[in-house]
């Protein structure tokens, strides 16, 4: 089961702040879709005011169609795999598993049938009989995906769920989470700070900053061409050129935006640069070049690995992807 | 002593270093009266306790020195004692279903007010701690009065209702102690998955907590137990253990008293090793 949300006009303060400040947003049934920004951006909030556990100030909420107003978690055709976790030290993997489908009133040997189908869905088959204190983060992690997705939710909503993990598992897990979101089909709302992990999975990122949503987009779209300068700046490194001064490559006003990797031997002319320095970062060459145009600003350069400048050598200054943006 | 590269000792010497440093002899003196202080310490805690359980084994008719021989007969008069036995079964009754009425409200009351974010929930808890502060004196008078005065017969059910009210605040105290962020999380995360509020709790909150449920139950037993004056003044004809041996007392010593209270002790000290022996496995 899959279903679409609508987020319309939400705003929710608490206090003084606005975490949430007139978001819409619309999802897709199957769509796997990413709420990215820095903490305190309101993603989490948008996540728990899905999930039930916030309520909207004003505005709406619809999944499947339905008014969400009033309808609390349990009722809700949502489940949350949450960042610590929170499985049931006293249950075994097997019932932790079940415990949604012993909610909802399932048998018990139709309940066990279940549990080991999606336990070896997220790779701990026959571990069913262990308590959650003899796994590793990692394995927790499965589990609580596991129980979420154990009661077929329309919706799968996870709050920053690889954020505990270790650089080189949570890259493991990315791939994991999203080939299980193939098979399943479910809807999955997915909350992290992580720039990397959200281009990796989504179908859809959306850009979200001081309760307001930044940009969205597929992640070549978000990342090559962002709407907004924050967007720029969080989706990776970016050269911010201030087209209000002096030195104007392209006519203004606004900024010019060039990522460190789309310099290259074609495409807008910036003309010749001095390096200033050079280092080795294994798959590139990092370069900082003082325009001779503009010798006070510092452009930061992406170079392939062979080439190694000297600080003091001129280069030429090409970008093939760029972009304004107004401040 | 004093190598070279020792590092200076601080201006500030701990008395035991300052008299082993005045020498060995000094040492000695100095750690021999340390233990000896210890002892002493636990002789006036203990004593009492000691020598009601040694002369309950009295041979004699008097539970005072000098011992006549060792005899277990006192042990066989309590036992058969029908009025001692059915104290007993009375305290035991009081100090189950009221630890357990304790404990229940506790629970709940510590658990709501944990979860929820309520307006002046620092004076709702300190209201509900309150009355270990007052004497338990005060509150039997107090519950004593409010029964006369609308016709409530006294009864083992007035000694369980004056426990309640000192056990509460006990049971409230070590159950809100006990919930943490992990049990939020967890209660939280059962709710998302379908549970309504009292399977929540039966299902998520109390076996979590079972560790402090369990020390919480058993203190109360404990002090329910051996409570005197709530159970003196809001008793009439059928009364608990201590009362009872209150009432013995009255007629003199005798090896029986310290039989029962031996009994009364062994109890209590099992019910502390278990409240301590649940802890510990938490």
């Amino acid at each position: 089961m899959t279903a679409g949300v609508s987020v319309q006009g939400v705003t929710r303060a608490y206090g003084p702040a606005r975490a949430l400040d007139d978001v819409s947003l619309d999802i897709a049934a199957g769509e796997f879709v990413v709420l990215l920004g820095p903490s305190g951006c309101g993603k989490t909030t948008l996540l728990n005011i899905l999930g039930g556990f916030a309520e909207p100030d004003s505005g709406r909420v619809l999944i499947g169609g339905r008014d969400m107003a009033g309808v609390g978690p349990k009722d809700r055709p949502t489940t949350t795999v949450f960042q610590d976790y929170a499985l049931f030290p006293h249950m075994t993997l097997a019932e932790n598993v079940g415990f949604g489908l012993r909610m909802r009133g399932v048998a018990g040997p139709a309940r066990a049938a279940r549990a080991a189908e999606m336990l070896s869905l997220v790779g701990l088959d026959g571990r069913g009989a262990r308590k959650p204190h003899e796994l590793s983060g990692g394995q927790r992690q499965r589990v609580a995906l596991a129980r979420a997705l154990a009661v077929e939710p329309e919706v799968l909503l996870l709050d920053e769920p690889l954020g505990a993990l270790d650089l080189k598992l949570r890259r493991a897990m990315q791939d994991e989470l999203k080939a299980i979101q193939r098979r399943v089909g479910t809807t999955f709302v997915h909350v992290t700070h992580d720039q990397e992990e959200a281009m990796a999975i989504a179908d859809r990122i959306v850009v979200m900053n001081a309760g307001r949503i930044e940009d969205v987009g597929p992640p070549r779209q978000v990342y090559l061409s962002p709407k907004s300068l924050f967007s720029a700046g969080f989706m990776g490194e970016i050269n911010k050129i201030s087209l209000d001064g002096t030195w104007r490559p392209v006519p203004g006003p606004g900024v010019l935006c060039i990522r460190p990797e789309a310099f290259g031997d074609q495409g807008l002319d910036l003309g010749a640069g001095r390096v200033t320095d050079a280092a080795f970062f294994g798959a590139h060459v990092r370069v900082h070049v003082a325009p001779d145009a503009a010798p006070e600003v510092r452009l930061v350069v992406h170079l392939p690995q062979g080439a190694m400048p000297e600080p003091g050598a001129a280069i030429t200054l090409r970008a093939t992807t760029w972009g304004v943006l107004q401040a | 002593m004093g190598g070279k590269d020792r590092v200076p000792p601080s201006p500030i010497l701990s008395p035991w270093r300052r008299w082993e440093a005045l020498g060995p002899i000094a040492g000695l003196f100095w750690r021999g009266s340390v233990w000896l202080y210890l002892a002493a310490a636990y002789a006036f805690i203990f004593l009492p306790v000691v020598v009601l359980v040694v002369f309950s084994f009295q041979d004699g008719r008097l539970p005072v020195p000098p011992m006549q021989g060792v005899s277990l007969k006192w042990y066989a008069k309590v036992l058969a004692d029908r009025d001692l036995m059915a104290a007993l079964a009375h305290s035991a009754l009081v100090a189950g279903v009221s630890s357990a009425v304790s404990l229940m409200l506790g629970f709940l009351a510590a658990h709501g007010l944990a979860r929820s974010v309520l307006p002046g929930s620092v004076w709702l808890r300190g209201l509900l701690i309150a009355p270990m502060t007052v004497s338990s004196l005060i509150i039997a008078l107090g519950l004593l009065s409010l029964f006369q005065q609308t016709g409530v017969r006294l009864s083992l059910l007035t000694v369980g209702v004056g426990h309640v009210v000192i056990n509460l605040p006990l049971c409230f105290a070590i159950c809100y102690a006990a919930m943490g962020d992990h049990q939020k999380a967890a209660e939280r995360a059962a709710r998302d998955l379908g549970a309504s509020e009292p399977r929540v709790l039966w299902l998520v909150s109390a076996p979590m907590l079972a560790p402090a449920l369990a020390a919480a139950f058993f203190l109360s037993v404990t002090f329910s137990w051996d409570e005197f004056i709530i159970a003196f003044l809001l008793t009439r004809f059928d009364v608990t253990l201590p009362v009872e041996i209150w009432s013995m007392l009255r007629s003199g010593l005798s090896p029986a008293t310290n039989a029962v209270g031996s009994l009364v002790f062994l109890v209590s000290v099992v019910a502390v090793v278990g409240t301590e022996a649940v802890r510990r496995r938490a």
